[in-house]
């Protein structure tokens, strides 16, 4: 989807501001919320590219105006409503009042715990040969999926040129929807950065994306 | 500090929202108590810049693995028993004297945190993600760093499950330096590529 999660490219954020010797959490809370994803998500109530999905379908003016960890917790609360594993009744009490739904993987205990601490596996056997090669020219797709997409808003329409093939990964325009994880290769494509930005970019820039095959054709 | 610990009249919305949460998935059976705890401790204590400061310093003193980590990093990272696993797909790119690497997560907050820890604040702002792929050169500057205008900055969008490290140049003035004393000067922006690794003797 075209939302303002989607910010490569865009003027008047301002300048990156570095705080110094910056703690890991800046308050208990964003800490617990961080945690209930990681467990949540380990117990199989959702994959990690429906997380990014349910931040990126929040309001516009409530995702620019909150923090990360606000982001994080907005995103939750909807996603875990929508998946029937928290009703609107438990939220309004503060409490469960309706009955659990069984998780795919079961209550996440403190013995899962090293789980979270390994990042997943993405990469999955490959259902068909690689389209593409690097070396080859590409155009980004014109596409404007109204769901999630990783194929950012910047490059669409562009070329540019296949530097690495990772195999094929887990698609997330699907994993999102639960549709399937849908095995698709991806790439590594470098942009000029003339390509994407005209005269305004800069000419010693290049500029790369990760891009799964179907946001591809052939240039 | 515990949840516990605070002056229930001082809680903020989103603490109330948090600690309501909490609540529920814990009375739902979700969640074993203890086992957020369990992770919060985890994360502050075992991840961190240090894990990838102790892979750069590698590099830089052992040709064969620095070999190794371009053409597979999650394999040669694998192969030091000390640093934490980094699971599949970490990618380490080389800055040169003619190119430098930066990363970014325009769409998210993608960052290698095994290696790393978790990202600042700044890396998953709006000005940093909006600005990363359309203005290197002025972003460096936000960070106090000036590279030769004929410098080929090279972005990498991380726009999927691959994880980039930077492997920044060892800095001049460190022949002979164990590879201890070269990890204490690799600092986490050097590994995003916002920032240089220290310079021995200089004032930190």
């Amino acid at each position: 989807m075209n939302g303002v999660h989607d910010m490569g490219g865009m003027d008047g954020f301002g300048s990156v501001e570095a705080e110094p010797n910056e703690p890991m959490f800046h308050a208990r809370w964003e800490a617990r919320v961080m945690a209930m994803v990681r467990a949540m998500g380990a117990a199989g109530a959702f994959n990690i590219d429906a997380s990014r999905y349910y931040r990126e379908t929040l309001p516009p003016e409530v995702y620019l105006a909150s923090s990360y960890y606000r982001k994080w917790l907005l995103g939750l609360e909807n996603m875990l409503i929508d998946k029937g594993f928290v009703a609107e009744a438990d939220m309004a009490a503060a409490h469960a009042v309706e009955p659990p739904k069984p998780l795919k993987r079961g209550k996440f205990r403190i013995d899962d715990v090293e789980r979270v601490m390994t990042r997943g596996q993405f990469a999955r056997p490959a259902p068909a040969a690689a389209k593409f090669k690097p070396g080859d020219r590409v155009r980004a797709k014109n596409i404007h999926p109204l769901t999630h997409t990783r194929l950012p808003r910047y490059v669409r329409g562009h070329v540019g040129v296949v530097e690495r093939d990772h195999g094929c990964h887990v698609f997330p325009d699907t994993a999102a929807l639960d549709l399937g994880e849908n095995p698709q290769r991806l790439y590594t494509v470098v942009f000029d950065g003339a390509e994407l930005w005209g005269s305004d970019g800069d000419p010693t820039v290049k500029i790369s994306i990760e891009a799964f095959e179907p946001y591809l054709e052939p240039a | 500090m515990s949840r516990h610990d605070h002056d229930r009249s001082e809680l903020s919305e989103t603490e109330l929202r948090v600690r309501a949460l909490e609540t529920i998935l814990t009375e739902k059976g979700y969640v074993e108590p203890g086992a957020l705890d369990a992770i919060i401790e985890a994360y502050e204590t075992r991840i961190g810049p240090h894990n990838g400061a102790r892979v750069v310093a590698k590099a830089w003193t052992d040709p064969p693995f620095k070999q190794a980590l371009l053409d597979d990093a999650t394999k040669a990272v694998g192969t030091l028993g000390h640093v934490s696993r980094v699971g599949d797909h970490l990618v380490a790119v080389e800055n040169t004297p003619t190119r430098h690497n930066l990363v970014v997560c325009t769409l998210c907050s993608c960052y290698p945190w095994e290696l790393l820890g978790l990202p600042p604040v700044w890396y998953k702002s709006a000005p940093y993600r909006s600005r990363a792929v359309k203005d290197p050169r002025g972003v460096l500057t936000d960070f106090g760093i000036t590279l030769p205008a004929e410098t080929e900055i090279r972005v990498w969008d991380s726009t999927a499950e691959t994880r980039f490290l930077v492997l920044p140049m060892r800095p001049a003035g460190t022949e002979g330096f164990s590879e201890q004393q070269l990890a204490e000067l690799v600092t986490r922006d050097s590994m995003v590529g916002t920032g240089f690794p220290k310079t021995p003797g200089a004032p930190s």
